[in-house]
């Protein structure tokens, strides 16, 4: 009697079991709110289950998410890029002056993605070499990428885009897949690796959670964060391409505003805007969800304000229900 | 659950309605504006209404973005396309960057014409201009010529010696100016269209040209500065302000009665015509150089090389309408 007392007895890796943790989580609910979104979206218009129509949809958000995705990352590692926007102006610039000079698709394609690697740099010299604060130094920059477009272009546009260019923003891999849906896809299996399965990715939550503690317990701080605002500026780099890509043209006034929707497509997606948190599914999911709802309001015509407040109000519920669940459990428990 | 069936009832409820209002043969003509909330744009929303009121069988759709993006733009076109809407007439906010998208909707069999401001000439089937230079040079010296019938003096307060509009208004002015009898050009000035420099050039026409019984200033900063010289300097009733400009920023000066009439493109007439010429494109109407095209009370509009036309003269304000239309633009 006393051996079975002795003999071992599975002791719980975690709190919650994996399927339990799995339907209380974030990512489940916007999962439930992706396919009542479709429901309703279908049944609302006649035009929605059209496989084209709802590839033509996906142009949406396909830009914004990529940038999301490296953005994500910055914001679980308790920093922010608001320069993204910007980037994608100088970089879409840039590739206009390279147009001018003469310049065919595969060197475009590397000024493009060069000049979002540089203003990234720039950003995370600033944030990690001088240590000044990611918010201060990316509205900072914000302003001066974009002002030196304006300098660039002033009233002008740079037109004249060689054919082979329009690929990237108006091209299909196979049938109604187009080259930024795959590409969107492809970097949306990429981040969840890169956050999820590396060390890279553990290091950015250590450092979201206490930067102190992960510094103390090895982690390279300011190499990790370096990199985080790499990536932004490379992905800003690469939806400049596809965006450029897709308009034909560029004008200074390019992707004005994508920043604060990057920022709350990640918030959406369940990543804490104080860092520490949130996952890339999560980030793919609300990028659904915010392309959808966009399309499905256009669809029956509802005015684009109504579209502004209903993220509002999305965007506040988000971060406002894990507060008051909290709070409710607590004077439950007491 | 009981929220799930809520929403499946209404859908199902507004689904039966819209069925029931949405006549099969209605033909769908989209009005895209730079970005919606702007006065001028709701009022050619109205012109819209109306064409589609007098035609009959059909439904407008008025829509923009929430700022006037091309990306904002994209997103409507592809909603119209999406929609299989019938036509497209547009008030672009970049001339380029909206050129792909437009492509897509004319392939797919949607009439995409742009009214206002200009999509490029791959980018649409024809564009349509509120006015055209001569018509305009024509307006401002007849706004002068109206109160003057035995003849007088002008002098014309200009923007800048380089803005390309004004001079080519000016210089087709004096190509008709033989057909106002008595009226005299006496000076051209340039008030840069800035507020005080335009201002201090009209109280120097005043003093130069004791004579002077109207002032043209087909620049809408000018006009207002101009009026507001003569109403300092006492001249109301002997110098009559006209030109160029916007009923809003004109209506003090009206009432005050140093401007008699002014003009400016009349935007529900804009709506109108776009809704028109978008309707006539739909029945079988070619849009090429020199094709003809019908615009309902407006008459014809003629297209030139570009595919481009204009819809009319400019459109005369005066104590009768200016307050009306001050509220609009």
């Amino acid at each position: 009697m006393a051996e079975a007392h002795l003999s071992p007895r599975a002791i719980p890796d975690r709190l919650q079991s994996r399927g339990n943790r799995l339907l209380k989580s974030w990512e489940s609910l916007l999962l439930v709110v992706a396919v009542l979104v479709f429901t309703i979206n279908s049944f609302a218009s006649p035009y929605f289950l059209d496989p084209w129509n709802l590839s033509d949809a996906t142009f949406n958000f396909t830009e914004k998410a990529m940038i999301a995705f490296a953005m994500a990352l910055v914001i679980i590692a308790g920093e922010i890029d608001l320069s993204v926007a910007s980037i994608i102006a100088l970089s879409s610039t840039a590739m206009g002056l390279a147009v001018s000079f003469g310049f065919d698709t595969p060197m475009l394609v590397v000024v493009g993605l060069g000049t979002g690697v540089l203003c990234g740099a720039i950003n995370g010299l600033l944030i990690t070499g001088l240590g000044l604060p990611s918010i201060v130094v990316t509205i900072g920059t914000m302003s001066l990428f974009r002002g030196l477009s304006f300098i660039i272009l002033g009233d002008k546009a740079f037109t004249g885009y060689p054919a082979s260019f329009a690929y990237f923003g108006q091209g299909y891999v196979w049938w109604v897949f187009s080259f930024e849906l795959v590409l969107f896809a492809v970097f949306a299996v990429i981040y969840s690796v890169l956050l999820h399965k590396t060390n890279f990715g553990r290091a950015v939550y250590a450092i979201g959670n206490n930067q102190t503690a992960a510094l103390f317990s090895g982690v390279r701080v300011g190499r990790v964060k370096f990199i985080l605002f790499l990536l932004t500026g490379l992905m800003a780099g690469i939806a400049s391409i596809c965006l450029t890509s897709r308009l034909g043209s560029t004008r200074p006034s390019i992707a004005l505003g994508v920043e604060l929707e990057v920022v709350t497509m990640v918030v959406l997606g369940g990543v804490s805007i104080l860092g520490g948190s949130g996952t890339v599914p999560g980030v793919v999911l609300a990028a659904f969800i915010m392309g959808m709802v966009t399309f499905g309001f256009g669809l029956l015509n509802v005015p684009g304000i109504v579209m502004s407040i209903f993220v509002g109000v999305l965007l506040i519920s988000v971060i406002a229900l894990p507060i008051l669940w909290a709070r409710a459990r607590r004077r439950v428990a007491h | 659950m009981k929220i799930l069936k809520a929403l499946m009832v209404t859908t199902a409820v507004s689904l039966a309605l819209m069925a029931g209002t949405a006549h099969a043969e209605n033909k769908k003509i989209a009005l895209v504006v730079k970005a919606l909330g702007i006065g001028f744009f709701e009022a050619a929303n109205k012109g819209a209404q109306e064409a589609a009121k007098e035609l009959g069988d059909v439904e407008i759709i008025y829509t923009g973005p929430t700022s006037t993006t091309a990306e904002g733009q994209i997103e409507v076109i592809n909603s119209l396309v999406a929609q299989k809407v019938d036509a497209i007439a547009i008030s672009a906010n970049d001339k380029d960057a909206l050129v792909p998208a437009l492509k897509k909707a004319m392939d797919r069999g949607i009439k995409v014409i742009s009214w206002d401001s200009g999509v490029a000439p791959e980018g649409r089937l024809m564009h349509l201009n509120p006015s055209s230079n001569p018509l305009i040079g024509n307006m401002i010296i007849k706004l002068a010529a109206d109160y003057l019938p035995d003849g007088g003096d002008v002098a014309v307060l200009s923007a800048s010696a380089t803005a390309t509009n004004q001079n080519t208004w000016i210089e087709e002015m004096k190509k008709v100016q033989g057909n106002y009898k008595g009226i005299n050009v006496v000076a051209t000035v340039y008030g840069d269209d800035l507020a005080d420099k335009s201002y201090r050039e009209t109280q120097g026409l005043i003093q130069s040209y004791p004579n002077l019984k109207a002032i043209i200033a087909p620049t809408s900063v000018g006009i207002v500065a101009a009026a507001q010289a003569v109403e300092d300097a006492g001249k109301v009733g002997q110098i009559n302000v006209t030109g160029l400009g916007l009923p809003s920023e004109m209506a003090g000066h009206v009432k005050a009665g140093s401007s008699k009439s002014f003009a400016i493109w009349n935007p529900i007439d804009l709506g109108y015509s776009a809704t028109m010429i978008a309707y006539d494109l739909i029945g079988g109407a070619e849009a090429k150089p020199s094709a003809e095209l019908k615009m309902g009370r407006m008459g014809t509009v003629k297209l030139d090389d570009n595919n481009e036309g204009a819809m009319a003269d400019p459109f005369v304000y005066d104590a009768k309408n200016v307050e009306e239309f001050a509220k609009i633009f």
